[in-house]
């Protein structure tokens, strides 16, 4: 329809054939109708100062008690971040990070004490978060093959070419294959507290419920439908490089293996900025009467297997309460006051400008 | 005077001594390449006299497809990738199928796909109706003599030479030379109507010689050559020459265009003709005249020309500073290739090509800044729009059942920028319709009484003469005077036919006849003539028959008609009365009448044109010259062998006519109305209240011109009138002229500021200059020995420039265009419209920026050639106010917005790049940047410049200084385009890192699961959508219940398209990134909010400045746009 009348250059010397000017054969008096006469009623509005004035008064009205609500509740959640790198000397993780080794076998562990110096209420949240790692680039972002996490067979055993050069590893088929899946976060975190009668209690962690639904349940699935025995379906193939287990020995519970690994689900969202962080477990509140984590000691046990330095990486642990906004972004709350300000100081600035001038023109429109 | 005669003298012995010569010595000397022979009836010439080469001449078919079948698909993709536009797709399309970009090829491939093949499949429809129309018309059967027989062919194998027979109302098949047709005389009718739209019939003339050969045996025996020009486009200029061996002796006689009957046109009145074959197919008149006037480009599409080097311009180096940026971010090998994001093999080797295909791929990340959609939706805006005013009600004619014509939709919004208005002014600014009103024989002055709307009283011999009674002498005068105007003209009598031929003789001979004529001022006077008494019958057999005074019919023999033309500016018939006596009667302008006037009572008759003139009344002189026997002889001897000559005859006949009018003497002078066209006056004065400089081109002289110039409020009566005539430069030289009006426009003009001008009829003086075609072509003229000239023309502009009307009379039609295009050609190139209604406006029609016809009485050639056609001049004050002005606004905000919102689409992933390392990761999914600009926000702004009104057209009607507010193509400037652009820059960095401060390092989910890159470019996608969307439904101003389908539409349409698109696995993608992203997003509270202030603060600023500048500097149309809507609510509150 568009490229129709595209063309109609081009036959100059038909013009009057094919252009507009051709309809003439029929009776010429033309028809009557609202629409062909340009007269269809219609709604006219005209922004002047007078019409704007109220509407920026009631966005400024609004917008300035949204933002200091969202601001009130963004100062109210409780953060608490870690970096365990492991840059520094002093840095209880720093021979795991200067020794580190693709293929030691022996893992690193290092323990970071940490202070809580105020409780956390309801569930806390637990990140890992990582800098100057770039999920966003364009050859890591299409390095994954969807209808093999889909489950498809036929993926299964050749993956995409998108996948390269992750894609076989000594002839066999990688699965998951693809430098996202290959490159998957495999530290193990873990939280004691420090009881202030000495002893060590292990904090639980749940690990479901950090990925999103959909993905858990329809974006992913692992191939051979409903066998339980992964290790078989995925026999032929090869785990990534960089892994140290295959993909069917992720987590022993079946609902939790293999391609519906929710670790591996929430690595495989890659993120839109250098800088991100990953939801990494929930420490779920157990009642009402205890906070989910007092005020105290902890320690945070790290099996450091995931390298960063060479690219000048950062590796944090983060803890957050949420509120229904989300976690602690002040940003939300400072940009409605800002515009919602500006808005009411633009009002104020119209107003004066409509009382000035306003009568001026429409005197001048009375005398023209 | 005596080098003219020198002159004319050689020439008639030139043209003697070409007679006996034999042609073909003629062939080196005269350059003689440039003509064909033809042998009738493909006979060969009498042996010994000629020794022509044969020339090959094409078949009589028809083309007028492009294609054929095995050629259609590579001259069409050809043609198509021609444009620039396409060719710029074709390359980003290519790029993306070879090497790796960050889009699939189908982003780009599949609009240019669709455009492509819907342009294809159009073009070869149109063509495959073509070729079937070439075909009918090819094997259309046509009659033509062999051996003596007549034989059917089909119209394709005609040859030229070949003797055509052609019945009545058959249409001719090629161009023919009249050999003899079934009436006596030699003569037959023809309508051009499909050639030129003139629905008269025309008389063509048999050659002489031949006329009498009527039957096909006779045909078939006629042995002559015609040499002729080759086929030239005017339909109106042939010439040629046939040679006839009668008993070996060959007769040569001319052949013009008289004789010449044209592909397309058809015979009628006529029983059958003979003739032969002279062009045929691709060469016929018709043929040629297919390819017609050359394109013509608006100043908005000049603009965005201009805008799009620009944006070309960024996008490259938006491309080159990434490419730059990408490697010097690169230079850390562990940046570059990490461990976690490893090349392949193959593209660890290319080294050296990489950073090429890296630009290449930045390229074709940022292409869609320049939306290939936009040409599209221009085109298909000028196309639809057009449609309106054809649709207008108020520019359809009820009298002549016309509505406007649009030829070509491509100027659309130029009609919002006239600057220069150019009219014709007979036919144009008048009605055309020609009113005698009075005569004066030596000076008495008869007026006819009985004017019944055009009703005439049969026989009235009544009227009324003002002076005192006339002696026997002057009696004699006055019925020559009135013989004069009934013999000296080309009318046409048309006789009603079958059912009327009864009621002819029931009104005893009254013939209830018309007159037809080209002219319409010759069929006034000769019902003037019929008024008072002496009625023009018809010509018969070259006998003029005129019913007198006392119902005797006379008969007058037609010898010569030296026919009219406008540099001459008259015509005269050579007649012999029935007693012998031989005349010369000559009628024209008084100016080239009365200086070739030896007697008669000059003065008295040049006081009463003048008289008349001043009134507005057309004027035409009549004189004669009785002619002796011997200067007849002269006289046909002269004319003949300007006749013959093949070249420069036109400059030959005139010479000739030169020399036999002369000795004239004066009879007296006629007075014919012209009335002005219905509010011609009242569309003059808007169109100058609207800024407009309106120029009156005209032949006619100048006193009738400045009446009718005062009559229609060109000049008002403050109006200071400047003369450059040739009167004055008679006086003074011309360069003295010039610097007086110079000097006195420019002191006046240096005292007042540029605002007081825009006053209506304030009390500056305004200046309206009278400058005659003379005059005109003496400033032209390119300085030679004068160093001065060549400033001529930049002080006479400068004068022209100050001077609010200018009149220019006198005016050659060539001489129309040359004045336009020297404006054109001013520094200020202003836009010009030309409007005329004649032949004789075609030049200036062209060559105007808009030519604009109008559908008058004369023909239907400016029409043709105009691009927009009107029934009357009054409807142009709507075409430009009221629909120029529409246009205008609206292409300029589809042109600005389109460029906006697609700086808005783009800009963020230019920023992305910064976040991404330069890895050419696009921030929007595929289906996203392949829809924006195609449906998700293409319908609103097509449908916004279809119907906006942002004044109602009656106000625009009612105050034309609106249409000052968009002069000089103001909302197209660089300001504007800055501003719009940098509106989008801000847009575009609101909506980016409003997303990335709300993303950045946390999250925005209440169950705390994150998001990824996907969900932000969606997030900025849906503000850039609805903010885009916004922004246009703040600009509109008019409201009707298809903007809000529209606008509200496309929103919920991308808000469905998204849900849909995250809500399935789709099997035919290779990726599933979107699953889910759009609902999740929305799932979150901060993502509304954020959606919500984002857009906000994206329109803001715009808002602002809009009432800012409208409370502080307002335009008059804001002003308006306030005032009307205040007296709308004052109406309301009066109701209730």
């Amino acid at each position: 329809m568009m490229a129709s009348s595209y063309n109609a250059k081009d036959e100059d010397g038909h013009i009057t054939m094919s252009g507009p000017g051709g309809g003439t054969l029929r009776s010429k008096k033309p028809e009557n109708t609202a629409f062909k006469q340009q007269r269809l009623p219609a709604w006219q509005p005209i922004l002047t100062a007078g019409t704007v004035l109220p509407a920026f008064f009631i966005i400024g009205l609004i917008f300035i008690p949204i933002g200091i609500g969202l601001y009130v509740t963004s100062n109210n959640i409780k953060e608490f971040e870690i970096d365990y790198t492991g840059v520094d000397m002093s840095s209880p993780c720093f021979n795991c990070s200067q020794n580190f080794s693709w293929n030691s076998t022996k893992p690193c562990t290092c323990t970071i004490p940490f202070y809580l110096d105020q409780p956390y209420e309801s569930n806390v949240f637990m990140y890992y978060g990582l800098s100057n790692f770039y999920q966003n680039h364009r050859r890591y972002v299409k390095s994954r093959d969807d209808s093999q996490l889909n489950g498809d067979m036929e993926s299964l055993t050749k993956p995409s070419k998108e996948c390269e050069p992750y894609a076989s590893h000594e002839n066999k088929p990688i699965a998951p294959c693809g430098a996202i899946a290959n490159s998957m976060f495999n530290d193990t975190l873990e939280l004691f507290y420090n009881d202030p009668n000495g002893t060590k209690i292990q904090i639980p962690l749940t690990t479901t419920g950090i990925a999103w639904w959909t993905d858990k349940h329809v974006k992913f699935r692992n191939p051979g439908g409903n066998n339980p025995n992964l290790t078989a379906v995925f026999q032929g193939t090869t785990k990534p490089v960089n892994w140290r287990k295959p993909v069917y020995e992720l987590d022993a519970d079946p609902e939790n293996n293999g391609f519906i690994n929710e670790d591996f689900i929430v690595w495989m969202r890659t993120a839109a900025l250098p800088t991100f962080r990953k939801l990494y477990r929930i420490i779920q509140k157990k009642n009402n009467m205890v906070p989910t984590l007092p005020r105290g000691n902890y320690t945070l046990e790290v099996v450091y297997n995931y390298p960063v330095r060479s690219f000048e990486g950062r590796k944090r642990m983060i803890l957050s309460t949420i509120s229904w906004m989300g976690g602690k972004n002040p940003f939300l709350g400072i940009a409605y006051i800002t515009v919602g300000s500006v808005c009411f100081f633009l009002g104020v600035v119209l107003l004066i400008i409509h009382h000035k001038y306003g009568n001026r023109n429409n005197s001048a429109d009375i005398s023209n | 005077l005596s080098q003219l005669i020198l002159r004319s003298q050689y020439s008639r012995y030139h043209i003697l001594f070409q007679e006996i010569l034999p042609s073909h010595f003629c062939v080196g000397e005269e350059n003689w390449v440039d003509s064909r022979t033809i042998y009738i009836g493909h006979k060969e010439p009498p042996p010994g006299t000629e020794a022509f080469i044969q020339q090959r001449f094409p078949d009589n078919r028809i083309v007028s497809s492009k294609y054929t079948f095995w050629n259609f698909i590579p001259k069409n993709m050809f043609e198509q990738f021609r444009r620039v536009a396409n060719f710029y797709f074709l390359i980003i399309f290519l790029v993306q199928l070879i090497i790796d970009t960050p889009t699939s090829p189908i982003t780009s491939g599949l609009p240019l796909f669709f455009v492509i093949t819907v342009t294809a499949i159009k073009q070869g429809y149109e063509d495959w109706l073509r070729h079937k129309a070439d075909n009918a018309v090819n094997k259309c059967p046509v009659h033509v003599v062999q051996h003596g027989k007549v034989v059917r062919k089909q119209s394709r194998k005609l040859r030229v030479g070949d003797v055509v027979l052609v019945k009545e109302d058959e249409s001719f098949p090629c161009d023919l030379i009249l050999l003899s047709s079934s009436r006596d005389d030699g003569t037959c009718y023809v309508t051009t109507a499909s050639l030129d739209g003139e629905s008269s019939h025309k008389t063509y003339y048999a050659v002489q010689d031949t006329k009498a050969y009527n039957e096909e045996k006779e045909v078939d025996s006629i042995h002559a050559t015609i040499e002729c020009e080759q086929p030239q486009p005017d339909l109106y200029k042939f010439v040629g020459r046939i040679s006839i061996y009668m008993d070996n002796e060959p007769v040569a006689r001319p052949l013009g265009s008289e004789n010449l009957l044209l592909r397309g046109a058809t015979l009628k009145n006529t029983e059958y003709i003979f003739a032969v074959a002279i062009y045929t197919g691709m060469e016929t008149k018709m043929a040629l005249n297919y390819q017609s006037k050359s394109q013509k480009r608006s100043a908005v599409e000049k603009s965005m020309n201009a805008y799009l080097v620009v944006y070309l311009c960024i996008l490259i180096s938006k491309a080159v500073i990434n490419t730059v940026l990408k490697y010097a971010w690169q230079a850390d090998p562990n940046r570059d290739e990490p461990w976690y994001n490893e090349r392949t093999e193959v593209e660890r080797q290319r080294h050296l090509i990489r950073a090429f295909t890296d630009f290449l791929a930045f390229m074709v990340l940022f292409n869609y800044i320049i939306p290939v959609s936009m040409y599209v939706t221009v085109e298909m805006q000028k196309f639809l729009g057009s449609y309106f005013i054809m649709w207008d009600d108020e520019m359809f004619d009820e009298e002549l059942g016309e509505r406007a014509v649009v030829n070509t939709s491509d100027l659309n919004e130029e009609l919002g920028q006239v600057e220069y208005v150019f009219t014709d002014k007979t036919g144009t600014l008048t009605e055309n319709n020609m009113e005698f009103i009075e005569c004066c024989v030596d000076g008495h002055v008869y007026v006819p009484h009985a004017i019944c709307n055009g009703q005439v009283m049969p026989g009235a011999a009544g009227m009324d003469m003002i002076d005192t009674s006339p002696g026997p002498k002057a009696r004699e005068h006055e019925e020559l005077f009135f013989r004069a105007l009934c013999l000296c003209h080309t009318v046409q009598v048309k006789e009603e036919e079958t059912v009327d031929g009864i009621k002819h003789g029931i009104h005893q001979g009254k013939s209830t006849s018309f007159y037809i004529s080209s002219s319409p001022d010759e069929v006034a006077l000769v019902e003037g003539m019929k008024r008072l008494g002496f009625t023009y019958l018809r010509l018969k057999d070259s006998q003029m028959e005129i019913l007198n005074r006392e119902d005797e019919i006379e008969r007058f023999e037609l010898l010569e008609v030296l026919t009219f033309d406008s540099v001459r500016r008259r015509m005269s018939v050579i007649v012999r009365a029935n007693t012998g006596e031989l005349y010369l009667f000559c009628k024209g302008a008084d100016s080239s009448i009365f200086p070739r006037v030896v007697s008669g009572k000059v003065d008295q008759i040049r006081a009463r044109v003048e008289h008349n003139a001043v009134e507005g009344l057309r004027t035409l002189c009549v004189a004669y010259r009785p002619l002796s026997p011997e200067q007849y002889q002269e006289v046909c001897h002269l004319l003949s062998s300007a006749k013959l000559a093949l070249q420069d005859r036109d400059k030959r006949l005139a010479e000739a006519y030169d020399l036999i009018e002369k000795d004239l003497i004066l009879l007296g002078a006629t007075a014919v109305e012209d009335r002005l066209q219905e509010k011609a006056a009242d569309t003059i004065e808007s169109l100058h209240k609207a800024g407009m400089k309106v120029w009156v081109l005209t032949g006619d002289k100048m006193e009738t011109a400045a009446a009718t110039c005062y009559a229609s409020k060109l000049f008002r009566r403050n109006t200071q009138i400047l003369e450059l005539t040739t009167k004055r430069t008679e006086e003074q030289s011309l360069h003295d002229v010039l610097f007086d009006l110079s000097r006195t426009v420019l002191r006046q003009h240096g005292g007042m500021t540029r605002d007081t001008f825009s006053g209506l009829s304030g009390d500056c003086t305004d200046y309206g200059l009278i400058i005659d075609g003379a005059t005109l072509s003496a400033v032209m003229r390119p300085g030679q020995e004068d160093s001065n000239s060549g400033n001529y023309k930049e002080i006479f502009l400068e004068i022209c420039r100050n001077c609010s009307a200018v009149l220019c009379c006198r005016m050659a039609p060539l001489q129309k265009a040359q004045i336009v295009k020297l404006i054109k050609a001013s520094k200020e190139h202003p836009i010009t419209l030309a409007i005329g209604d004649g032949a004789n406006d075609v030049s200036m029609i062209l060559e105007a920026h808009v030519g604009i016809g109008i559908m008058g009485k004369e023909g239907r050639q400016a029409v043709r050639n105009s691009d927009y056609a009107i029934p009357k001049f009054k409807h142009l004050k709507k075409m430009l106010l009221v629909h120029g002005h529409y246009y205008y606004i609206r292409i300029s905000e589809l042109v600005q917005y389109f460029f906006y919102k697609n700086v808005c689409f783009i800009f963020p992933q230019f920023l992305y790049q910064f976040f991404c390392g330069f890895s050419q990761q696009p921030l929007y999914d595929t289906a996203y940047l392949t829809l924006y600009n195609i449906s998700f926000t293409s319908l609103p702004i097509l449908l916004y410049s279809l119907i906006e009104q942002h004044i109602n057209m009656d106000i625009l009607k009612k105050d034309p200084s609106l249409y000052r507010d968009i002069a000089k193509n103001s909302l197209l400037r660089w300001p504007s385009f800055i501003y719009w652009t940098v509106l989008g820059v801000y847009d575009a960095i609101v909506m980016f890192f409003g997303a990335y401060f709300l993303f950045d390092n946390t999250t925005f989910t209440s169950n705390g699961q994150m998001f990824g890159n996907w969900t932000f470019g969606t997030l900025v996608f849906t503000v850039l959508v609805f903010t885009v969307t916004f922004k246009l439904a703040l600009d509109t101003h008019y409201w009707t219940w298809i903007n809000h389908f529209v606008i509200w539409g496309s929103l919920i349409f991308f808000v469905v398209f998204s849900l849909l698109w995250g809500g399935i696995i789709w099997p035919f993608l290779n990726y599933q990134r979107m699953y889910y992203v759009f609902m999740q997003m929305l799932s979150s509270g901060p993502a509304w909010l954020s959606i919500i202030l984002l857009i906000t603060a994206s329109l803001l600023p715009d808002v602002v400045k809009k009432v800012i500048w409208r409370a502080l500097w307002p335009t008059t149309t804001e002003r308006i746009q306030v005032g009307s809507h205040m007296y709308e609510i004052k109406e309301l509150a009066r109701q209730y």
